[in-house]
């Protein structure tokens, strides 16, 4: 069970939140313009690295936001939590 | 007792309470104060149970939570019995019952103890080789395998025993009372942090509190002295939380950690009543100090597995704090210094000791030399080769060791003992580390795991990171807690350790003997009855990582988790393979530490809290006219309302029929609602659903169909148009906070140039759904006023009316086809309007009714129920719903996922509707659907979704996805069922009124 540090409400208990996998994967703006390949990409491919990794976490038991998480996959441990439309930062 | 067992005197027990309880129908006595292992053994009972395979004789072997022998069934009322309780931890308690468990017919005599004659026929994994074949014969070996194992007896019926969960919150926890653990506690408290230390046992102090050595001084106090002050002063800090009989269960990331309290086990049944039984308490820690001590290893030798042969540090401890013999002719076999403290112990409370026998050559240390010095004969260089005694150990026989160690040599000596006491050194607990995540290193000079790098704020202390003598306890815990304290100085710089100091040190994972290793039965795991050739065995067969040696063998795999078996284990695939036993690694420690039941597992959460369900406004009146409920989701919904010992068919078919010639009723009010406002509200709607909102105008209702990204559907509801910028959305019940969660995430995060508020305002409505040719004379007779013409007030549109006082939103939507008013109001208004509605309705004989009767009338009009007709993996196109998909929008969630080459495949499974040849048949949802019965193996084209049967139709209709299902309209088909088999023929999906007609009454 995580603490996660929640960048509108603070540190909560990690039953509070959802995780909704890989960050930073935007919506293509022109999706008719893609072919199978391209969609398929956006749709389907998730990284699953060991180290850290970049997630969408949403506060749903709380404030309803969402913000992105660097979580390092292999200890749990929780890099930094910066809100969406922020870039990742560099570690 | 009438062999002089008990050593009088004994702080810890208390004399003046004598206990009786009964162990396998013999009724027993103990004292306040006495483990039942304690008890058993006061009253010379060393044989407690059989072991699983072998059926062998097994005695009390240690004085804790390592115990692999003494589980016993404890209790023998139905609901109450608990099986597999460790004899060593349950303290004694008036009329305490327990069993032995598996033996049959008694633990004296044990039928499967011939199991023990067939051992050559039983090695390793002998029942992985023997049962596999034929496969369909095993259900038939289980039965015989499983009845004649069996460990214990599960209670019958329904605990009746409360239990409890609670937070708690410290800056340091502390695991472990013993003396590190309490010298950390105080160090911390000192420095003001707020403390929670939990120990296992009923008093703190861990094994040094019983001490009762010359040679350990504290501050020139003799140990447990100095111990005994120093948890009085404990005991007064206002920083310090203790808990006892708490034992730490898990230790999970970013510290925190699930600790389980016994509260009334050690009470007498009729003490307990009323009173919770166990407390789970899930722990925050800012940091965590583990000091949960060591325990000690046995060693392995051929029968080294008879009862009456213990743990050297348990023997010490049935002496020195229970006052008990485990034996009136000892004898000690070690190859570590400290079973001479149990050897002080034997010769200080006037107990025989016929011998000592030592792996090693010789030992200097203070503590040997004060043995050697009372003229007790020490065996240096020699070993146990063989025991003897069937249901007590009576005689061991003894050889001298070579050189290397890997063989014995010269005349065998035997000696005559009922109590055997082995070491074969210490184990750290690191479990908790390890389940925290940390990593261990191999210290080769003591042949142990000891904690090394770990993420957490953490810190092991103690025997349990690897120091064992006095001093080094006592000063490395300080040293170590202070650094992680970041404290400067604490009252303990200046104490005065003395203790005896070990030098000389040996280690044989396994002893040699004067026998082959084939004809010896060396235990490692004694629950489990694993040896060291099933080792060597696996290790020969191709095993080579340690998890799959465990698995294959079962070492470790008891109830005790291998606390006892596992470093043998490993030393031995070590020594076999010429391995490092670092570079092997251990296997992995899982929590629970040592087991929970399951009611401390659920807690509080039992019964009516099992669950939380939600009631619609109209709830008691449903339960008054004698509703069932069906649950959907954590919804309690109306299912039908049987009349007059009604079936459910009965119920359904009269509800429905009343529905469609005159009028029903149906409480609405689970469905999800979602209140949109917002200038870009409608270019929202544009996007998440399929289909062109922009000409809605206000005052009109619109169905809409949602998809997922992957072009899959995903939810469906009738979303109105109030005002200008503000929209009532509608989902599926069950769907509703998925689809508030979706919404949310793509206004967040893909589209937050949006502005669009939602607000979830399903609680906040209650939804009456008046419907049938009727419908309209009722409305009329409510709202008065209200224009209910088609001109003013057509199908798919909303008028906001008033009833006295109350807001009424009134929408003309249909989910069953007929004429429909659906009466939206405040929460705390909609049993009123329900009960105005049936008022109105008595005259038109309006029929309440349910979710069945609800299904089936869609499914008369072949609507959709998302979650019931699709499963994620329907499009609209496999619904034939392409109606619905907007050829002009530029995008929407999923559209360009509906042109993917897996998405335009013609043989996709796709919506139809099946008539069974005989009208009266109603098949059942999920049964698949075949073309060919004779061709094997079956090729399966779908499946059953919705099946009902009509009573206006006056047949049976059936709903289901079959694979290229658009063309196979007219085709008969079967559907096979356990006792016949089914004809049927694809239909349309829409049975009933195609013109749509009855909408307009």
């Amino acid at each position: 069970m995580f603490l996660i540090n929640c960048p509108y409400c603070g540190e909560r208990d990690q039953s509070e939140f959802v995780s909704g996998g890989e960050a930073h994967i935007a919506r293509p703006k022109q999706p008719t313009e893609l072919n199978d390949d391209q969609w398929a990409e956006f749709l389907f491919m998730r990284k699953n690295i060991k180290g850290v990794q970049f997630e969408r976490w949403n506060h749903v038991h709380g404030c309803r936001k969402w913000f992105n998480v660097a979580r390092d996959t292999s200890n749990d441990k929780i890099e930094k939590i910066y809100k969406m439309g922020e870039q990742p930062p560099k570690l | 007792m009438s062999k002089n067992l008990r050593i009088n005197n004994k702080q810890f027990v208390d004399e003046t309470r004598k206990l009786s309880f009964i162990f396998n129908g013999k009724k027993l006595y103990g004292y306040k104060g006495d483990s039942l292992a304690s008890a058993l053994l006061s009253n010379d009972i060393h044989l407690v149970g059989r072991s699983f395979k072998y059926h062998r004789p097994r005695g009390i072997m240690t004085s804790g939570s390592e115990e692999p022998n003494a589980i016993l069934q404890i209790g023998n009322d139905d609901a109450l019995t608990e099986p597999n309780v460790r004899a060593t931890e349950i303290e004694l308690y008036n009329g305490l019952v327990c069993n032995s468990q598996n033996c049959w017919p008694s633990v004296k005599f044990d039928i499967g103890g011939i199991n023990n004659f067939l051992s050559p026929l039983l090695p390793a994994g002998f029942y992985y080789k023997t049962f596999m074949w034929p496969a369909s014969f095993w259900e038939k070996y289980e039965y015989f395998i499983r009845k004649s194992a069996g460990l214990g007896k599960s209670p019958i019926k329904q605990d009746p025993d409360m239990y409890d969960h609670r937070y708690l919150h410290c800056d340091i926890l502390i695991v472990g009372g013993g003396v590190s653990g309490l010298i950390a506690a105080k160090i911390a408290s000192d420095d003001n942090k707020k403390v929670l230390l939990l120990e296992d046992k009923e008093l703190l102090g861990g094994s040094l509190i019983y001490d009762d050595s010359d040679i350990s001084k504290i501050d020139n106090q003799k140990s447990s002295e100095w111990l005994r002050k120093f948890i009085d002063n404990i005991k007064k800090d206002k920083n310090i939380i203790i808990k006892t009989r708490t034992s730490l269960a898990a230790y999970h990331n970013y510290n925190f950690l699930l600790a389980r309290q016994n509260l009334t086990d050690h009470l007498s049944v009729n003490e307990r009543n009323n009173k919770i039984r166990q407390r789970l308490y899930k722990i925050r820690a800012k940091k965590v100090i583990i000091s949960t001590g060591a325990i000690e290893r046995p060693q392995v030798f051929h029968n080294n597995d008879r009862p009456g042969i213990m743990l050297a540090s348990a023997v010490k401890k049935y002496i020195d704090y229970y006052g008990v013999r485990c034996g009136l002719e000892n004898v000690i076999f070690t190859n570590n210094d400290s079973a001479y403290e149990t050897a002080l112990s034997l010769h200080k409370s006037g107990t025989k000791l016929n011998a000592i026998i030592d792996i090693r050559d010789n030992s200097s240390s203070e503590i040997v030399n004060q043995v050697k010095n009372l003229g007790i004969q020490i065996y240096w260089n020699h070993t146990i080769v063989d025991t003897k005694g069937y249901k007590r150990i009576n005689k061991v026989t003894v050889m001298r060791l070579n050189d290397k160690g890997n063989d014995v040599i010269g005349k065998k000596i035997e000696l005559n003992c009922d109590c055997l006491a082995i070491s074969g050194g210490w184990t750290p607990m690191v479990h908790l580390f390890t389940q925290s995540g940390g990593k261990l290193k191999f210290d080769n000079k003591d042949n142990i795991f000891v904690p090394d790098k770990t993420n957490l704020d953490q810190l092991s202390i103690g025997s349990a990171k690897g120091d064992f003598e006095l001093d080094d306890v006592l000063k490395n815990s300080i040293k170590y807690t202070k650094k992680f304290l970041n404290i400067e100085n604490s009252n303990f710089d200046k104490i005065d350790v003395k203790c005896s100091k070990e030098k000389e040190k040996k280690n044989i994972w396994l002893l040699p003997s004067d026998r082959p290793l084939s004809k010896t039965k060396p235990f490692l795991d004694y629950q489990n009855d694993s040896t060291a050739k099933d080792i060597k065995l696996a290790l020969r067969e191709g095993f080579k990582s340690i998890e799959h040696v465990k698995r294959y063998t079962t070492t470790g795999m008891g109830t005790d988790q291998g606390k006892l078996a596992n470093m043998h284990a490993l030393g031995i695939v070590a020594d076999t393979t010429n391995t490092n036993m670092g570079d092997l690694g251990t296997t992995t420690f899982r929590p629970p530490y040592t087991p929970l039941t399951f009611g401390t597992i659920v807690g509080r959460n039992v019964g009516q809290f099992f669950d939380i369900f939600r009631k619609t406004p109209m709830h008691e009146w449903h339960v008054d006219n004698n509703v069932k409920f069906e649950n959907v989701g954590q919804w309690k919904r109306a299912w039908y309302y049987p009349k007059d010992g009604e079936t459910m068919h009965d119920a359904v078919q009269r509800e429905s029929k009343a529905a469609r010639e005159s009028s029903g009723i149906l409480d609405a009010s689970t469905l999800g609602k979602i209140d949109i406002q917002g200038t870009d509200a409608n270019e929202f709607l544009n996007r998440v659903y399929t289909n062109a909102w922009s000409k809605l105008q206000i005052g009109k209702c619109r169905y809409g169909l949602m998809l997922n990204e992957d072009g899959m559907v995903y939810d469906d509801g009738v979303t109105t148009r109030l005002g200008e910028n503000h929209y009532l959305m509608t989902t599926t019940t069950g769907g509703a906070a998925n689809v508030m969660s979706k919404l949310e995430d793509y206004l967040q995060t893909e589209w937050p140039e949006l502005d669009v508020f939602l607000t979830s305002v399903t609680d906040h409505y209650a939804t009456a759904s008046v419907c049938g040719p009727n419908a309209k004379k009722i409305i009329n007779k409510i709202f008065k006023d209200l224009d209910l013409s088609d001109e003013s007030f057509p199908h798919m549109s909303f008028k906001e009316v008033k009833l006295g006082d109350i807001n009424c939103r009134v929408m003309r939507i249909s989910f069953t086809g007929e004429l429909s008013y659906e009466i939206n109001v405040e929460a705390s208004y909609g049993k009123h309007i329900w009960e105005k509605c049936i008022e109105a309705g008595k005259e038109f004989n309006i029929t309440p009714y349910g979710t069945e009767t609800m299904h089936l009338l869609r499914a008369e009009k072949g609507f959709i129920i998302v979650g019931q007709d699709t499963d994620g993996t329907m499009t609209p196109v496999d619904l034939q719903m392409d109606w619905i998909i907007s050829k002009k929008k530029y995008d929407f969630i999923g559209k360009r996922s509906l042109y993917r080459s897996d998405t335009i495949r013609e043989d996709r499974k796709q919506l139809v509707g099946l008539l069974t040849d005989d009208p009266n048949e109603i098949l059942e949802e999920g049964a698949q659907i075949v073309k060919d019965e004779n061709k094997k193996p079956i090729d399966m084209l779908g499946h059953v979704t919705s099946s009902y049967f009509s009573p206006t139709l006056k047949k049976s209709i059936a709903l289901a996805v079959l694979k290229e299902g658009k063309q196979l309209k007219g085709q008969k088909l079967l559907v096979p069922m356990i006792d016949k088999t089914i004809k049927v023929t694809v239909s349309d999906t829409i049975f009933l009124d195609k013109e749509n007609e009855r909408i307009n009454g």
